[in-house]
């Protein structure tokens, strides 16, 4: 009962991408086409959040904690 | 009307003295603030509350929708391009051989969008029905092969759909009935028609009937009777002004109106649909100006407006229009085509339903081939007017009689609508028209749908706006039994396409219940509830003099 309706939600999602992007009134060939287009542009974009996003948070939030009081804090634990 | 969420838009002052027609836009918007919900008519100009709204296209849907376009026009250009090396068979019309150096033909955006979206959702117009088109019709079903490039019938026939886009407001296509039997026994009398003019052979004495009906159904002096309503428009406006007067139509007048407008010579300038102010101006800018380079006077100035827009399913404002035509000294000339029988207790119109007088309207045209389920069109006014067109209008000098038929069928059509059959099924069916379309449009609005237009007026539209959308409607729709009108461009502008759909009499309360059961799911399905209750009165519209300007010779 339940694997249904997740059944009929995700199919229900695909049929509202699908009238957004028109890809609804597409032919078969140029809709394998436009998805293949997408799901590649969507791939890529994870991929490549997955990649960077990680090493520009660290970057920032060492880049911020040197800004705001990073600074005197490591003074002192030399200092001792 | 209380608690009713439609704004009551009362008018604007109407300049009756000068003075009022300086008020800055910016306090009269803040008097529109005060005015929510409450109905204010000004100066009496309006006997009876006037709700019309337009709700503005939510920002992502209008990104949403040229996002579609977008890619739509990027796959046209794919095969296009496919086409031109051959790749794939190419179905639409191309130049021939040796006409390859010519100028191109088919390139324009109009047959690019002809060929590459338009032909994907083709199967959603056009369709085939093979019975009287009333409540219900009966459909010929097809499919398609190759994409809607060519049809092909299984022969099946798909039974009773219910018919929500015919023209049909008081129910009058009928193939039974008194107005049948009328039409029937006319026929075997006077035939199908004379092949003849009116001014020669072909002037019958039901033609003559008919014209003292229809001025005495519109409370004019004499009325005219043409055989098609569309060359009433485009035939007679030319007949009326001419080169040195100046035109004032309607930006979203129909095809008729705009045609006659520009066979006449006449200078034509265009006013923001149904807007006042913008009337205003071009009103007084043509009397302070009068003609370009020669600053003599326009000869005439005519203002061409129709009663319902078939688009927008907005009603004219006639009390403002008129106010200023008097004003102004100008001519008033009002398309009655969707209007007449359609609205007013009486069925007799825009004029009727504002309670205004006949006389104050110096053309009043209409078709029969809406409300009275037959075919052609009329003009009434002054006697003088008609005299003139009877001898100067080339549809009354060139085009063929109407079919006694025909005209049979408009004159126990309109008797019934008068009450002078001695029944009130006439008064009835305009009844129950107006209560099927407050119905309908009340229960739509509640279900969440961005609805145009006027809430007396029984054109629906109902705002698709994605091109996808468009095709599901359509055809969704039809799967449920239920035949829709679904319009996109070139007939609205590229963004705003739409359902129509049209009350009729003929709807039981049964029907119209069934009709709404299956937009509301088709509506969830296609996630069409759009609508976030913010609604805009016309008047608010943006208003932007630019616009305007550049019409100017
Ligand atoms: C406003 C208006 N005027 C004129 C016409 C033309 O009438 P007919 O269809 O009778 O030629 C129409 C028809 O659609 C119309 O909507």
């Amino acid at each position: 009962m339940d694997i249904k309706r997740v059944k009929d939600y995700i199919y229900w999602l695909y049929y509202q991408y699908l009238l957004i992007t028109c890809s609804y009134v597409l032919e078969p060939w140029e809709q394998s086409m436009f998805h293949t287009i997408t799901v590649t542009v969507v791939a890529m974009v994870v991929y490549t959040a997955y990649v960077f996003v990680p090493i520009h948070v660290r970057l920032a939030l060492e880049f911020f904690s040197q800004i705001f009081g990073g600074q005197p804090e490591s003074t002192v634990s030399i200092m001792n | 009307m209380k608690g009713r969420r439609g704004w009551a838009c009362a008018p604007r002052p109407l300049p009756e003295e000068e003075g009022s027609v300086s008020t800055t836009g910016l306090s009269r918007r803040g008097v529109f603030v005060l005015q929510i919900n409450h109905i204010v008519h000004n100066g009496g100009l309006y006997k009876r509350p006037f709700n019309e709204a337009f709700e503005e296209t939510p920002m992502l849907v209008a990104v949403l929708t040229y996002v579609g376009y977008g890619v739509l026009t990027l796959f046209g250009y794919l095969r296009d391009f496919m086409r031109q090396w051959k790749i794939e068979k190419c179905q639409n019309a191309t130049e021939r051989e040796e006409q390859k150096d010519f100028v191109p033909l088919y390139q324009d955006f109009e047959n690019f969008y002809n060929r590459n979206l338009y032909m994907r959702i083709r199967d959603s117009w056009n369709r085939p029905i093979c019975s009287v088109p009333g409540a219900k019709v009966d459909m010929m079903e097809r499919v398609s092969h190759d994409y809607n490039w060519t049809f092909t019938y299984t022969g099946r026939v798909i039974k009773d759909i219910i018919n929500m886009g015919s023209y049909n407001y008081l129910g009058f296509a009928q193939n039974a009935g008194t107005c049948q039997e009328a039409a029937a026994e006319v026929l075997s009398q006077y035939g199908a028609g004379v092949c003849s003019t009116r001014r020669e052979m072909g002037n019958l004495d039901k033609h003559e009937e008919l014209e003292k009906l229809v001025a005495r159904f519109l409370g004019v002096e004499s009325a005219m009777a043409y055989g098609m309503g569309f060359a009433t428009n485009s035939m007679n406006i030319p007949a009326l002004v001419g080169k040195g007067c100046l035109i004032l139509s309607d930006e979203l007048n129909h095809a008729s109106l705009v045609l006659g407008a520009r066979l006449s010579g006449a200078t034509i300038r265009i006013f923001k649909h149904n807007n006042m102010q913008s009337l205003e101006k071009l009103l007084k800018d043509a009397i302070v100006h009068g003609q370009p380079r020669t600053r003599r006077p326009w000869k005439k100035i005519l203002i061409l407006v129709e009663g319902i827009y078939s688009m927008e399913g907005s009603i004219v404002r006639l009390p403002e229009v008129i106010a200023l035509k008097k004003k102004y000294k100008s001519y008033l000339y009002l398309d009655e085509a969707h209007s007449i029988g359609a609205l007013g207790p009486n069925g007799r119109g825009v004029v009727d339903y504002f309670g205004l007088s006949p006389e104050d309207v110096d053309v009043m045209m209409g078709t029969f081939t809406k409300s009275f389920g037959a075919a052609g069109g009329y003009i009434g006014g002054k006697k003088e007017l008609i005299d003139y067109l009877r001898t100067h209008s080339h549809s009354a000098v060139y085009a063929t009689s109407m079919s006694p038929p025909v005209v049979e069928q408009i004159i126990t059509s309109m008797k019934c609508i008068m009450g002078e059959d001695g029944t009130s099924v006439g008064k009835a069916r305009v009844q129950q028209l107006a209560e099927n379309t407050r119905y309908f449009r009340r229960r739509l609005k509640e279900m969440g749908f961005i609805i145009y237009g006027n809430e007396d007026s029984p054109v629906v539209p109902l705002m698709l706006y994605m091109p996808a959308k468009i095709g599901a409607f359509g055809r969704e729709m039809l799967k449920r039994n239920i035949g829709v009108v679904v319009v996109g461009f070139p007939a609205t502008p590229i963004i705003e396409s739409r359902a129509r759909f049209c009350l009729s009499a003929a709807h039981t309360k049964e029907m119209l219940d069934t009709a709404l059961k299956e937009i509301n799911e088709v509506g969830d399905l296609l996630q069409l509830k759009y609508s976030r209750h913010r609604l805009v009165p016309l008047l608010d519209r943006p208003f932007d003099e630019t616009t305007y300007e550049e019409t100017e010779d």
